[in-house]
C-alpha cells in the first residue's frame, strides 16, 4: 500500500479541477476524486488488518522514508498505525460527503472544489506524517483554504470570522512551532545530528526541565486547533460563517488535527510533561465540556448550536487524553472519529435546511419534518448521536471515555468525570429543544410548504455518514480493536515515564 | 594577474562590459526601436547571469583588497538573477520611458558596486563598493521624472545614505585607529573588544543598519519606497537589502568574533525592534508600496534572526530566504506595477474585487502574500522555517516565541491584501490587466519559484554545498 497516494489523489483531483471547463465536469471530477479517496482508505484499512493478522508487529506500517532537507535532517517520513487509519477513514468520509453536499455550489465552483481538495491534502498528510517538520507543513497547508473558503463563500460576518479563525489557528501553529523546535534541539539521531523523526524522539529522553516549558506550549498549540478552552472562540464564529462543506471539514476534520497532535506529538514525545500537567488538561477539558454545553443552551442559530456543542464534545477528547488510562485514550480517539462524523452530518443537515428555508434561526423554523422528511430525520439522528443515544457512535465513544476516566481513582479526576457525565443532561436539553422546535411541531411559515426534500446527492452524503455512525454505534469493537493496540503503545510510554 | 584576474573578477568585468556597451549604444543612438533595445539589454543580463555559473575559482587580488570564493559567487549570481527578473518586470514601464539606457547604466552600476562590496577584503574597498551602489540608486529613485514625490524620494535617499556613510566611516576610522589595519584577514587578531573598538563596531553596525532599514534606522524606507518608480522600489527592497545581508554573511560576521556576545545582543535587540515596528506599521498602511516597505522591514528582522545562528546553518538559511524572497516580493511588485501602469492605482483598497476581472494575477498576488507570510505550500514557509530553526540553535526560546507569534501579526496584514482581492466587494473593480510577454514571463518564473523552491530541496542543498 503506497501511502503517498493519499496525498497525491486529492492533489491530482485539485489540479484536474483547475483545468475543467464547466460546472458539471468540476463537480464530477471532485466527486470521483473523493470516491477514489474513500476507496483508497477502505483498502488501507483492509491491508492494515491483513498485515496485523499476518503478524506484522511494527509500530508503523507501510512506512516510507525519503530524505528531504538532509542538512537539517528533515525527512518525508510517513507511516500509519491504527489511530491514523481511523483518522484517515474519517477524513475520507467527510470529504466525500462534503463534495456531495456542495453539489449546487455555482459561484466560483472551480476555486471552491480546488480549495476543498487542498484542505483534504493537508489533513491526509498530517495524519500520515511521522516527521515533525513534515507534519507541521501539512498542518499549515490548511490556512489558505480555510481563510478563503470562509471569506469568499461564507455567510454572516464572514470576513471577521475568516480572519479570526486564520489568526487564532496561526497562533496555535506558532506555539506548535516553538514546541517542535524545542524538541528538535534536544534530540540526536545517533550520528550527532538533531532529528524530527517522531519514533526516534520517542525513544529518547527530553530533560524534564525542558518538558516543563515545552509540553504546555505544544499542547496548547494543538489545543487551539481542537478548540480547547479558552482558545475555542474561533470555532463558533468560524463554523457558523463557513459554507456547509467548509463547516463539515472544519468541525469534522480540522479540529481532529489538534486532538491527534496532542496525543501523537505532545503526549507521546513528552510523557513526563504530560503527567506533570494532566491536572491542567483535565481542568480545561471539564470547563470546556460544562461551559460549551451551557453556552449551547443560549444559542438561537442552529449552526451556533452545533458549533458550541462541538466545543463541549471536543472537551471529551481532551478529557480522555488527560485521564491517561488506556480505555480513556481509546475513548478519546473514538470520540474524535464519532464527533467528526456526527458533526459533519449535523452541519450537512443544517446546510440542507438553510438552502431551502434561508434561515437558521430555531424560532423561525418548525414542522420541517412534514415537508422534508428525509432531511428532518437526518437532523434528528445527528442530534440523537450528539446526545449519546445508544446504538449511535456518540454513545460508544462517550461511554468509553467515561469508563476510562473512572478508572483513574483520584478524587479530583472522579469529580471531573462526574461533572462531564452530568453535562449529557444539558446536551439532551438543547438537542431535544432544537430538534423539537425546528423539525417537529406545526409548520410556522406557509412558504415552507413549497419546499422540496433532499436530492440524490444530499441523500447520498447523508447515507454515507449515517452508515459510518451506525457502524461505530452498533459494532464499536472493530474501531476499538483498530485503535486499541496503538493506544496501548502510547499508554505504556506514559506509564513508563510516570513510574505509575 | 593575467588569467587569474579575468576568472576571479568575471562578474564585475562582465557588468562593466555591459555598461560600456550601453554607453556606446547611447552615444551612437542607432537603435530607435525601444523593444529591440530592451530585448538586447535583457539578453545581455541573461548572459551575465548564465556566465556566473562557469569558470569560477577562488582567490584574492590586489593584495587582499578583493577576494572571491564559492559563496561569494553564489551571492553574486543571486543578485544577478534578481536584477534580471526586475528588468523583465519593468519592461512595460521602460518601453514608455525616454531614458531607457540611462536606467540600465545606473542600475548596473549599483549592481557593480554591490559585487565589489561583497567581494571586498578590506574596509576601504567595502566603503567604495557601498558608495558605488548607493549613489546611482539615488538617481534611480528620481526616475519618474515628472513626479515631485520621486524627487523627494531621491533626496531623502541621498541624505540618509550620506548620513549612514558618515557614521560608517567614523566607525571604520576608529577601527583603524585602534588596530592599525583595515584588512579583513588581519583584523580579528587585533580586535580585543576594548571600549573604543566596541564603539567602532556599533558605528559600523549602525552604518549598515541604515541600509538594511533596521529599526530605529528605518525612517527613510517608507517614503523612498513610496516615491520611487516601482522597478526601483523592488530593486531597493530585494537586491540592495540582499547585498547588505550578503556582506554580513561573508565578512562582518567573521570579523567581530571576539565580540561574539555583544554582536549577538545587538542583533537580538535589533530583531525585536525591527519585527515589532515593521509589523505594527505595516498593519496601518493603505498605499501598497508603503505596505511592502514595512513588510520588508519585518522580513529583514527575520533574516537577522537566522544570522544570530552564526554558523553555516544561519548563512544557508539567510541566503535561501533571500532567494525565496526575490521570488515572492518580485511577484507582488510585479502585479502592483502592472496595476499601477494601467490604472495609476497604488492602494490596497484599489485591489478590492480585483479577482473579478483578473483571475491569474489575483492568484499570483495572493500566493506572493502567502509566501511572504510564510504559509505552505509556498516556498516562503520553508524560508521562514529555516530562519527560525537556525535562530533557535542558540537556545533563546523567548526570541523564537517572539518571532513565531509575530508571524501571526504579519499574517493579519498579508491576509488584508488577500481579503481585498478575493472577498471585498467593489462597484468598479480594476479592469482586466493587459501586460507584455516579458512581464508574464517574469511573473511565471516567480510563481514557479514560489511553488517549486520549497518542495524541491535541491536549491537549499546547493547553497549548503557552496558554503562547505
Amino acid at each position: 500500500m503506497n501511502l503517498t497516494l493519499l496525498i497525491l489523489i486529492p492533489l491530482i483531483t485539485a489540479i484536474v479541477i483547475l483545468t475543467c471547463k464547466n460546472l458539471q465536469s468540476v463537480r464530477w471530477v471532485a466527486f470521483i476524486g473523493s470516491l477514489v479517496q474513500l476507496g483508497l482508505s477502505g483498502m488501507l484499512l483492509l491491508a492494515y488488518h491483513a498485515e496485523r493478522v499476518a503478524g506484522n508487529t511494527a509500530q508503523m506500517l507501510f512506512s516510507e522514508r525519503h530524505s528531504w532537507y538532509s542538512a537539517l535532517n528533515i525527512e518525508y517520513y510517513i507511516g500509519v498505525d491504527g489511530i491514523s487509519i481511523a483518522m484517515i477513514l474519517l477524513t475520507a468520509f467527510v470529504v466525500a460527503a462534503g463534495v456531495l453536499i456542495s453539489w449546487k455550489m455555482e459561484m466560483l465552483s472551480k476555486e471552491f472544489f480546488f480549495l476543498l481538495m487542498l484542505l483534504s491534502v493537508g489533513a491526509y498528510g498530517f495524519f500520515i506524517s511521522l516527521d515533525l517538520f513534515t507534519m507541521f507543513f501539512f498542518l499549515e497547508v490548511a490556512v489558505i483554504p480555510k481563510f478563503l473558503l470562509i471569506g469568499i463563500w461564507g455567510s454572516g460576518k464572514k470576513e471577521y470570522s475568516a480572519m479570526k479563525l486564520a489568526l487564532m489557528l496561526m497562533g496555535g501553529s506558532a506555539l506548535v512551532l516553538i514546541g517542535i523546535l524545542g524538541i528538535y534541539y534536544n534530540t540526536n539521531d545517533g550520528t550527532g545530528h538533531h532529528t524530527f523523526d517522531i519514533l526516534k524522539i520517542s525513544q529518547q529522553h527530553i530533560p524534564m526541565s525542558l518538558q516543563m516549558y515545552f509540553f504546555p506550549v505544544l499542547f496548547t498549540g494543538f489545543g487551539v486547533f481542537t478548540a480547547m478552552f479558552p482558545f475555542h472562540t474561533w470555532a463558533p464564529d468560524g463554523h457558523s460563517s463557513a459554507p456547509t462543506a467548509a463547516s463539515m471539514f472544519l468541525a469534522g476534520i480540522s479540529m481532529k488535527l489538534g486532538g491527534y497532535g496532542c496525543l501523537r506529538v505532545a503526549m507521546y514525545l513528552m510523557p513526563e510533561g504530560a503527567h506533570h500537567y494532566s491536572w491542567a488538561i483535565i481542568l480545561v477539558a471539564t470547563i470546556a465540556i460544562i461551559y460549551g454545553a451551557f453556552a449551547t443552551l443560549m444559542q438561537k442559530d442552529l449552526k451556533y448550536i452545533n458549533a458550541y456543542s462541538s466545543v463541549s464534545h471536543c472537551g471529551f477528547v481532551l478529557l480522555g487524553i488527560g485521564m491517561m488510562t488506556h480505555t480513556a485514550i481509546v475513548g478519546a480517539v473514538m470520540q474524535m472519529v464519532s464527533h467528526g462524523l456526527m458533526t459533519a452530518l449535523f452541519f450537512g443537515a443544517i446546510g440542507m435546511m438553510y438552502d431551502r428555508t434561508h434561515t437558521r434561526q430555531v424560532a423561525q423554523l418548525g414542522g420541517l419534518l412534514k415537508v422534508m422528511p428525509f432531511i428532518g430525520v437526518v437532523f434528528v439522528i445527528a442530534g440523537l448521536c450528539s446526545l449519546g443515544l445508544p446504538g449511535l457512535s456518540g454513545f460508544a465513544a462517550e461511554m468509553t471515555v467515561f469508563m476510562g476516566s473512572w478508572q483513574n481513582p483520584e478524587m479530583w479526576h472522579r469529580l471531573a468525570t462526574i461533572l462531564a457525565c452530568a453535562s449529557i443532561v444539558v446536551t439532551a436539553v438543547y438537542i431535544l429543544r432544537a430538534a423539537g422546535s425546528s423539525v417537529m411541531g406545526p409548520i410556522k411559515n406557509e412558504e415552507f410548504r413549497k419546499l422540496t426534500d433532499a436530492k440524490w446527492n444530499e441523500k447520498f452524503a447523508s447515507v454515507l455518514l449515517l452508515a459510518a455512525i451506525l457502524a461505530i454505534g452498533m459494532a464499536p469493537f472493530w474501531l476499538i480493536n483498530l485503535v486499541g493496540p496503538d493506544s496501548q503503545i502510547i499508554m505504556d510510554h506514559l506509564t513508563n515515564a510516570g513510574g505509575l | 594577474m593575467g588569467k587569474e584576474f579575468f576568472t576571479l573578477m568575471k562578474p564585475e568585468l562582465g557588468l562593466m562590459l555591459i555598461i560600456f556597451l550601453l554607453l556606446i549604444l547611447k552615444i551612437w543612438d542607432g537603435i530607435k526601436e525601444k523593444s529591440t533595445l530592451l530585448s538586447l539589454v535583457n539578453l545581455l543580463l541573461l548572459l551575465n547571469f548564465a556566465a556566473g555559473f562557469f569558470f569560477n575559482s577562488e582567490g584574492t587580488l590586489f593584495s587582499g583588497m578583493y577576494h572571491t570564493n564559492a559563496v561569494i559567487v553564489l551571492e553574486k549570481n543571486v543578485l544577478a538573477f534578481g536584477t534580471l527578473l526586475i528588468s523583465l518586470l519593468a519592461w512595460d514601464w521602460l518601453k514608455k520611458h525616454e531614458h531607457l539606457l540611462e536606467f540600465y547604466i545606473l542600475l548596473l552600476s549599483t549592481l557593480l558596486g554591490m559585487n565589489f562590496m561583497i567581494s571586498s577584503g578590506n574596509f576601504m574597498m567595502l566603503y567604495l563598493g557601498l558608495e558605488l551602489s548607493t549613489i546611482p540608486l539615488a538617481a534611480l529613485c528620481n526616475f519618474d521624472l515628472d513626479k515631485l514625490k520621486s524627487s523627494e524620494a531621491a533626496l531623502k535617499m541621498v541624505l540618509s545614505s550620506a548620513f549612514a556613510s558618515c557614521i560608517l566611516l567614523f566607525g571604520i576610522s576608529m577601527i583603524y585607529g585602534t588596530t592599525g589595519t583595515l584588512t579583513f584577514t588581519e583584523l580579528p587578531g587585533h580586535l580585543d573588544g576594548g571600549m573604543l573598538q566596541m564603539l567602532a563596531f556599533i558605528f559600523v553596525f549602525i552604518g549598515f543598519a541604515f541600509k538594511l532599514s533596521v529599526v530605529p534606522f528605518h525612517f527613510w524606507t517608507a517614503d523612498v519606497y513610496e516615491g520611487s518608480p516601482i522597478a526601483v522600489t523592488s530593486y531597493l527592497s530585494v537586491i540592495s537589502k540582499g547585498a547588505i545581508v550578503f556582506v554580513f554573511i561573508t565578512s562582518l560576521s567573521n570579523l567581530f568574533t571576539t565580540m561574539g556576545a555583544t554582536w549577538y545582543h545587538i542583533l537580538v535587540i535589533s530583531i525585536v525592534m525591527t519585527i515589532t515596528v515593521g509589523n505594527l506599521f505595516a498593519m496601518r498602511q493603505d498605499n501598497i508600496k508603503r505596505f511592502l516597505a514595512f513588510s520588508s522591514i519585518t522580513q529583514i528582522g527575520y533574516i537577522l534572526l537566522g544570522l544570530t545562528n552564526g554558523t553555516e546553518m544561519g548563512s544557508a538559511s539567510a541566503i535561501y530566504f533571500l532567494v525565496v524572497y526575490i521570488f515572492s516580493n518580485l511577484a507582488a511588485f510585479g502585479v502592483v506595477s502592472m496595476v499601477s501602469e494601467q490604472t495609476g492605482k497604488e492602494n490596497i483598497s484599489d485591489f478590492n474585487g480585483f479577482y473579478k476581472n483578473n483571475k491569474v494575477s489575483g492568484w499570483v498576488m495572493a500566493l506572493a502574500m502567502f509566501s511572504l507570510a510564510g504559509i505552505p505550500p509556498t516556498a516562503g514557509f520553508f524560508g521562514k522555517m529555516f530562519l527560525v530553526t537556525a535562530g533557535a540553535a542558540k537556545g533563546n526560546y523567548l526570541l523564537i516565541a517572539f518571532a513565531s507569534l509575530n508571524m501571526v501579526v504579519s499574517l493579519f496584514y498579508y491576509l488584508r491584501v488577500v481579503k481585498a482581492i478575493f472577498i471585498n466587494s467593489n462597484e468598479n473593480p480594476v479592469e482586466k490587466i493587459k501586460s507584455g510577454f516579458a512581464v508574464k514571463l517574469a511573473l511565471g518564473i516567480c510563481m514557479l519559484g514560489i511553488i517549486a523552491t520549497g518542495f524541491y530541496s535541491g536549491i537549499y542543498d546547493y547553497i549548503v554545498s557552496m558554503l562547505h
